[in-house]
């Protein structure tokens, strides 16, 4: 077994004295996808932000490629090198994108960052990364409010890859979009971890699409872990009560909604 | 034939910014009474804009042509109180029930208003019957939430006070939109139970809109797609799940991951929904449409009876037999 | 005259739209035209706006000196004129300088957070109950009249008003995920602030820059009746208010009126295309609002 490249151990958080993440441990090994499911309140939000340092944890470890990243960054270089490391792309579309800058600018200003290539070099890098989210040179030079929804989320992919980080974080990424468009940025995504060995980790509240992205699962519950294991494993044999629920809720052929507290009969 | 809800060729222009910009063309549906229709689509497909239009809450400078009939009424002649009694009638139930509640008022004064002023009964008498309507619709302390404030309550829960002043209406007709893409899967899934529980007790015609195919088809006796502002197919759920007809219906079904198995790449339509005012001449689909002939693009194709339903397509016999050998 | 000319190309972008509507279109012009005047005004002008000859004093308009004399015996257009490109120069040095000061606090205390953007808001709150005028008018009396200190008096007296507004959007914007999705790049603070949070600010920026400038037009204008602004014999609108009343006893009210509705008539424009821009800045189509609302 490969040494992990992501590893939280015993993570907590608590906003103003509210518990959000209590005790969440995992590891992530290098080109795996694993999935944090949950539903809202679920903390698994959280435990995206502080991996990527949006949120301090209160207690607890996070590790990326052999760095400690659990205190804020000290230095500029350290900062510049964990943007290297892990990236993440939000959920909204609509407003993941600096509404002034066309997504060609926005991928050269990442490179710019983290790279020394020359123009020319960054332009190459450019139309690499766009053809790699499948995006053509007209999408990648015109402002943002031009650009649909998949297309502004498929900007935001290429913007985290600009930096080659080893870890991409995927906070409800594809949550937002339509039936049609999700499924051509799933693709992408399934593309992109094949062409670039990225590890993903893929926070969803969604276990259609978990199923079709991630090989691990770890599903929250009021900001712990309830229940772990390979995707097949959990989703045809959840054993958690909890992950049962989740299944059996989802609609599908012959799905029936059912109470789960019985009526009080009245009368 | 006349059921609750007839919509005949329903055609909806909103006053755009440099010309008029079609939402809803040539739209024709029915529920009969005690039947529920869904309704699904993606963004821009016209699916809010057909409930907005039976509720006759269009933005300023719409322009509407066909009709609607509720129960054999025409809409279109309807005016002030009748409008408004006839709106009480159909209430909906949207998707964000937050949005829908005055926050400063309590859930009690909230659901006893309309009992009041319109039925003329006392505050007691409107509480009672409040607070049993909210039990029914699995509300636990039901006295108590009477006297809470919208923000005291999860989305789950408001939203079932919304199903609860909605059923004090007495309704024959429920509209709902997208009344559960808020919430929480589990909590989808008790809301939905409530409501499918409640429509069938009471015998209420419902329409259902929501962008999911298997929610639409696990809940409602037929569902409807539609895209770019059309109809393209119309069945009774269980078949159109399991052998969509329309090409469009057939592509949002296999693009939605499974639960049940990953594979390898998903399929997929090329491009992106389009809005009624993109569509192409011909079949709104055409241009996504990996079936797409030169005919396709030369005439609407219109929404024409087959087998259990219709269908807005003119290569479904052909398709269907290639499928099928 | 960065404020004016952001505002300006702001108000073109939008005019071909129609979005500043006919009202919005006049006040842009008002505004342009007497720009123009003062940048090129007191060349246009025949006469010497400060030589008196007091056998005009109070004179009517003769040829070459369209609008009469006051006082002095001075030429009223020439005054007009040149006492424009005061009356604009001074607010805008206040906007300028009010606008960057406050952002600059705003921007920090925003994207800090914390302690330090609950201090922030203690001593602007402290700062909110010193008039801005009176201040003026304070700093004024202890370092001497003169536009100079009324600037940077009125200036500091805006900043609270500035800052307050500037931080609320600024603070919303700093929780957008694109302003994250760079800081988990590693991208510093301050490059994110000057190169991303503050120039998605400049649509209310310019608005409220264009509402200051009003604002500060009056309040310049009232320091100089005072005295304690531009100083005579400069010629200034509000120091030509103040030195014509003893025309208006007199019978002569030319001098207090025109430059009172000079003032008067700016200030209008600024307010409404201030108004205007803000509105354009909050209108949302109603079409996207239904689009999203579609949306999975």
């Amino acid at each position: 077994m490969t040494e992990a490249i992501l590893e939280v151990e015993g993570l907590h958080k608590t906003f103003k004295g509210a518990v959000a993440v209590a005790d969440v441990s995992f590891s992530l090994r290098p080109g795996a996808a694993l999935a944090v499911v949950g539903e809202s309140g679920s903390g698994k939000t959280t435990v995206a932000r502080m991996i990527v340092g949006l949120e301090r944890p209160t207690a607890g470890r996070i590790t990326a490629c052999g760095h400690d990243r659990s205190h804020p960054p000290r230095s500029v270089r350290e900062r510049r090198r964990r943007g290297g490391e892990i990236q993440i792309v939000f959920q909204d579309p609509y407003s993941s994108l600096d509404p002034r800058q066309s997504p060609a600018t926005a991928v050269d200003e990442i490179l710019r960052l983290h790279t020394r290539l020359d123009a020319a070099g960054r332009r190459r890098r450019v139309a690499e990364l766009a053809d790699l989210v499948g995006l053509d040179e007209r999408q990648m030079n015109v402002l943002p409010s031009e650009l649909s929804g998949g297309q502004r989320q498929r900007v935001a992919i290429a913007r985290a890859l600009a930096a080659e980080p080893q870890i991409l974080i995927l906070d409800e990424s594809v949550a937002a979009l339509d039936v049609s468009i999700q499924a051509q940025v799933l693709n992408v995504l399934a593309g992109v971890r094949e062409r670039t060995g990225v590890a993903y980790l893929f926070i969803s509240h969604d276990l259609a699409v978990v199923r079709q992205v991630a090989d691990e699962i770890v599903v929250m519950r009021g900001g712990s872990i309830v229940e772990r294991g390979p995707t097949a494993q959990v989703l045809d044999n959840p054993r958690h009560p909890y992950t049962r629920l989740l299944r059996t809720s989802v609609p599908g052929p012959g799905w029936r909604p059912a109470r789960r507290a019985t009526r009080k009969e009245t009368q | 034939m006349s059921g609750i809800l007839d919509i005949d060729h329903l055609t909806v222009t909103l006053a755009g910014e440099d010309r008029p910009k079609p939402v809803l063309s040539d739209v024709s549906m029915s529920i009969a009474e005690g039947e529920a229709v869904g309704l699904v689509g993606e963004s821009g497909s016209g699916k809010s804009m057909t409930v907005r239009s039976i509720i006759r809450l269009l933005p300023p400078g719409a322009r509407m042509e066909g009709n609607i009939r509720v129960r054999g009424v025409d809409l279109g002649t309807l005016r002030g109180a009748a409008l408004r009694k006839m709106r009480a009638e159909m209430p909906v139930i949207f998707q964000d029930p937050r949005a829908h509640i005055n926050p400063v008022r309590s859930v009690g004064d909230f659901l006893t208003e309309a009992l009041r002023i319109h039925r003329r009964m006392s505050r007691a008498a409107a509480e009672d019957r409040a607070a049993d309507v909210l039990d029914e619709v699995g509300v636990s302390e039901a006295r108590r939430r009477l006297r809470q404030y919208p923000h005291e309550l999860s989305g789950g829960l408001l939203q079932r006070v919304m199903i609860a002043s909605a059923l004090l209406a007495e309704p024959r007709l429920l509209l709902a939109d997208e009344p559960t893409t808020a919430l929480d899967v589990t909590t989808q899934a008790e809301v939905m139970a409530v409501m499918d529980e409640l429509r069938r007790e009471r015998g209420l015609a419902m329409l259902f809109i929501t962008h999911d195919l298997e929610l639409a088809a696990a809940i409602c006796d037929r569902t409807a797609v539609m895209y770019a502002g059309r109809v393209m197919e119309v069945r009774a759920s269980a078949s159109l799940l399991e052998r969509p007809l329309h090409p469009y219906t057939a592509a949002l079904a296999t693009a939605r991951p499974s639960i049940e198995r990953k594979v390898d790449r998903l399929t997929t339509i090329p491009g992106r929904p389009l809005s009624a005012f993109e569509a192409p001449d011909g079949c709104a689909f055409n241009t996504r449409c990996a079936h797409v002939r030169e005919s396709c693009r030369e005439q609407r194709p219109e929404l024409r009876t087959l087998l259990d339903g219709q269908v807005a397509c003119v290569r479904v016999e052909e398709l269907q037999a290639v499928s099928h050998d | 005259m960065t404020a004016t000319s952001v505002v300006r190309a702001r108000a073109g972008a939008r005019a071909g739209r129609g979005g500043l509507g006919p009202l919005g279109v006049t006040a842009a012009t008002v505004i342009a035209v007497a720009v123009v005047l003062a940048a090129i005004g007191p060349e246009l002008a025949s006469a010497d706006p400060n030589a008196s000859d007091f056998a005009h004093a109070y004179g009517p308009p003769t040829p070459g000196h369209p609008l009469g004399y006051d006082s002095q015996g001075r030429d009223l257009l020439a005054r007009l004129l040149t006492g424009a490109r005061t009356s604009l120069l001074g607010p805008l040095w206040v906007v300028a300088l009010g606008m960057t000061a406050g952002t600059a606090i705003a921007v920090v205390a925003a994207w800090r957070g914390g302690w330090l953007d609950s201090m922030v808001s203690s001593v602007l709150e402290v700062m909110f109950s010193f008039p801005g005028v009176l201040l003026a008018m304070l700093v004024a009396a202890v370092f001497g009249p003169g536009l100079t200190s009324a600037v940077f008096a009125l200036a500091v007296a805006y900043i609270p008003y500035i800052a307050r507004l500037v931080r609320s959007a600024a603070v919303a914007e700093r929780h957008k995920p694109y302003i994250q999705a760079l800081e988990v790049q590693g991208l510093g603070a301050f490059t994110i602030c000057l190169r991303h949070l503050v120039p998605n600010l400049l649509p209310l920026l310019a608005a409220q820059a264009t509402l200051f400038f009003g604002y500060a037009m009056v309040d310049l204008a009232i320091v100089s009746f005072f005295g304690l602004g531009v100083q005579p014999p400069d010629a200034d609108w509000g120091v030509m208010v103040a030195s014509g009343q003893s025309g208006v006893l007199q019978g002569y009210p030319a001098e207090s009126l025109l430059a009172g509705g000079c003032i008067v008539l700016l200030v209008v424009a600024f307010n409404v295309l201030g108004e205007r821009l803000s509105d354009g800045r909050r209108v949302h189509r109603p079409w996207r609002l239904f689009r999203r609302g579609g949306t999975a």
